[in-house]
């Protein structure tokens, strides 16, 4: 069996959001960039099902559409242990873009489980894994918080509202996953970030895509009104100013 | 012309969130100056359906059949796009939910139609489409510009004001075209809880940190709850202890919610956290740190120790329950 995980470049979530250039571009200065926390999550998924020789998983690969500035974030993923990377060369301009690339790749290159997080810490879009299934007109399991592998069938287990729903699919399927999907993100040992170095990464050409979305601006939210204290000994207070002047309870 | 609202029920009935789409979706319609057309999917009575007309929808499409009986994304979407199609429909509106956020990427490139995602407000116009989102986790905005024919929206949770506009739709049963190798997944098993208010659904919520001290110190948080009618959360830390599961955790890499009134007990309020609740209407918090982030964040506030506070506090709202 074949893991395919698409991994976004995205800024460490303590990141404080500025902008730059009359608030049109995201402000990079001084940014830390990461693996996207959700893609980490599946990454480490792939890892356990991989050492349980029982799942005969040959191969995890992970796969960004970036640019060389993404490479470090990459290099991260295979001393994590991915076995090998493919790098679509392209600014990923919206999730339509980014998906229908991603999409073109595994034409050419099969894959029986295809991982995407829930969403990215930077679009919060959601958006990439259910367009490259639909691109590919394979399934698509969404939510999901639980992975297994039984008699080469997979076993999902999917979040709804107030509980879970167990699935079985056919292959291959994009599987977007949340938290829960895997306990803590595994951390790089030495000598994966040694072996990371010599492990393949692939840089693609991208395709020629019709881009449906486009930014023309962002805006900070508007500062807080001052925060109202209530004494500690005067909890009434409190209840009655959620009462009668926010009036939410 | 139409635009077209995906109305999700839960065994035959909706929720406000159906309602809230409909609304939203009709005052789209107004500035497109066409109608609004809602389409459900399931076994929903007619008295149920035409709830949807107290929100302004003018048509609703009812599609009724035993293969969509548990929610396969690739099935229900050519359902909703085969309805898209015939209702000449320039405009879908979906909730972000679980649901939405499965189906609405999957329409995106059915109907090739640019997706604008989780949006909180109505377009600032529509020629050029453009639409307002957060972006970074709630940290920041965007306005969007969306070029393609047909749109696709994704409604924030509880983030729009709906207001009844009383109107007789018409009803229509669509027997939509559901070959086979539209289903290529399987529902074996279904685990529901009961008797629990939902996190996303929630109107308040009672949250509890690391400053809670021990998962065995969850009692006034439950009781609070029980008596505001709310859910219940956790902070990060507090779900990776085990303390509570995780399904709980809200904040950027889980929950994102919008509640009227969001308790946070013995919460510092990181970045992450904040990026969580900061769409809650109204936040008190609870600390022992005057300089906790939370502060910043939060409506009112209680400098002191959650554990002594909240048994007070639960004593007050009984007076006035």
């Amino acid at each position: 069996m074949k893991i395919l995980i698409c991994l976004s470049n995205v800024p460490d979530t303590t990141t404080k959001a500025k902008f730059v250039n009359d608030n049109t571009a995201f402000d990079t200065t001084g940014v830390q960039w990461i693996i996207n926390p959700w893609d980490e999550l599946a990454l480490t998924r792939a890892m356990e099902l991989k050492s349980d020789a029982a799942n005969s998983i040959d191969n995890i690969t992970v796969v960004t559409v970036g640019g060389k500035d993404a490479e470090p974030t990459i290099r991260k993923a295979l001393a994590i242990g991915a076995d090998d990377a493919v790098r679509i060369d392209a600014e990923p301009k919206d999730a339509y873009y980014v998906a229908a690339q991603i999409a073109e790749y595994l034409k050419g290159n099969p894959f029986d489980l295809i991982f995407n997080g829930i969403e990215s810490a930077d679009y919060n879009g959601s958006a990439v894994g259910g367009m490259i299934a639909e691109f590919m007109d394979i399934p698509s399991v969404s939510a999901v918080s639980g992975l297994n592998i039984e008699n080469s069938q997979v076993k999902i287990t999917r979040e709804i509202d107030g509980g879970t729903e167990d699935i079985a699919s056919e292959l291959p399927v994009v599987i977007i996953v949340q938290k829960g999907i895997a306990k803590e993100p595994m951390i790089a040992a030495m000598r994966g970030i040694m072996m990371a170095r010599k492990k393949p990464l692939n840089v693609i050409a991208p395709v020629e895509v019709e881009v449906l979305t486009e930014i023309v601006s962002f805006e900070l939210p508007q500062p807080k009104p001052a925060c109202k204290m209530v004494e500690p000994e005067n909890v009434k207070e409190l209840v009655n100013l959620l009462q009668n002047e926010a009036k939410v309870i | 012309m139409s635009v077209l609202v995906f109305t999700e029920n839960w065994d035959g009935k909706f929720k406000k969130m159906s309602f809230e789409l409909v609304s939203y979706a009709s005052k789209i319609a107004e500035m497109l100056n066409t109608q609004t057309v809602a389409i459900s999917i399931g076994d929903v009575q007619e008295d149920e359906l035409k709830k949807l007309g107290n929100y302004a929808a003018d048509k609703i499409v009812s599609v009724n059949n035993d293969k969509l009986k548990n929610l396969d994304n690739q099935a229900y979407t050519s359902v909703i796009a085969e309805v898209a199609e015939k209702e000449g429909a320039s405009v879908v509106v979906i909730a972000q939910n679980n649901m939405g956020k499965a189906l609405a990427p999957r329409l995106s490139v059915k109907l090739k139609a640019g997706l604008g995602a989780g949006v909180s407000k109505l377009p600032a116009s529509v020629e050029p489409f453009t639409i307002f989102k957060k972006v970074y986790s709630g940290k920041a905005y965007s306005n969007v510009v969306i070029k393609s024919d047909v749109k696709i929206l994704t409604l924030a949770q509880n983030s729009y004001e709906f207001e009844e506009n009383v109107k007789s739709p018409s009803i229509e049963n669509f027997e939509a075209t559901l070959s086979d190798n539209l289903f290529k997944t399987t529902v074996s098993n279904v685990q529901k809880q009961t008797g629990k208010i939902l996190l996303n659904d929630a109107e308040v919520v009672v949250s509890g940190g690391r400053g809670m001290k021990s998962g065995d110190q969850w009692a006034p948080i439950e009781e609070l709850a029980e008596l505001l009618g709310a859910a219940t959360a956790c902070s990060r830390p507090v779900s990776d202890e085990g303390w509570r599961p995780h399904d709980e955790h809200t904040g950027q890499t889980g929950k994102i919610i919008a509640p009227n009134l969001y308790i946070a007990a013995g919460i510092s309020g990181a970045i992450q956290h904040l990026a969580g609740i900061s769409s809650s209407k109204c936040i008190v918090a609870i600390n022992t740190d005057k300089d906790a982030p939370i502060f910043e964040a939060a409506d009112y506030g209680i400098i002191g120790d959650a554990a002594k506070i909240l048994p007070d506090l639960i004593e007050a709202v009984k007076e006035i329950k």
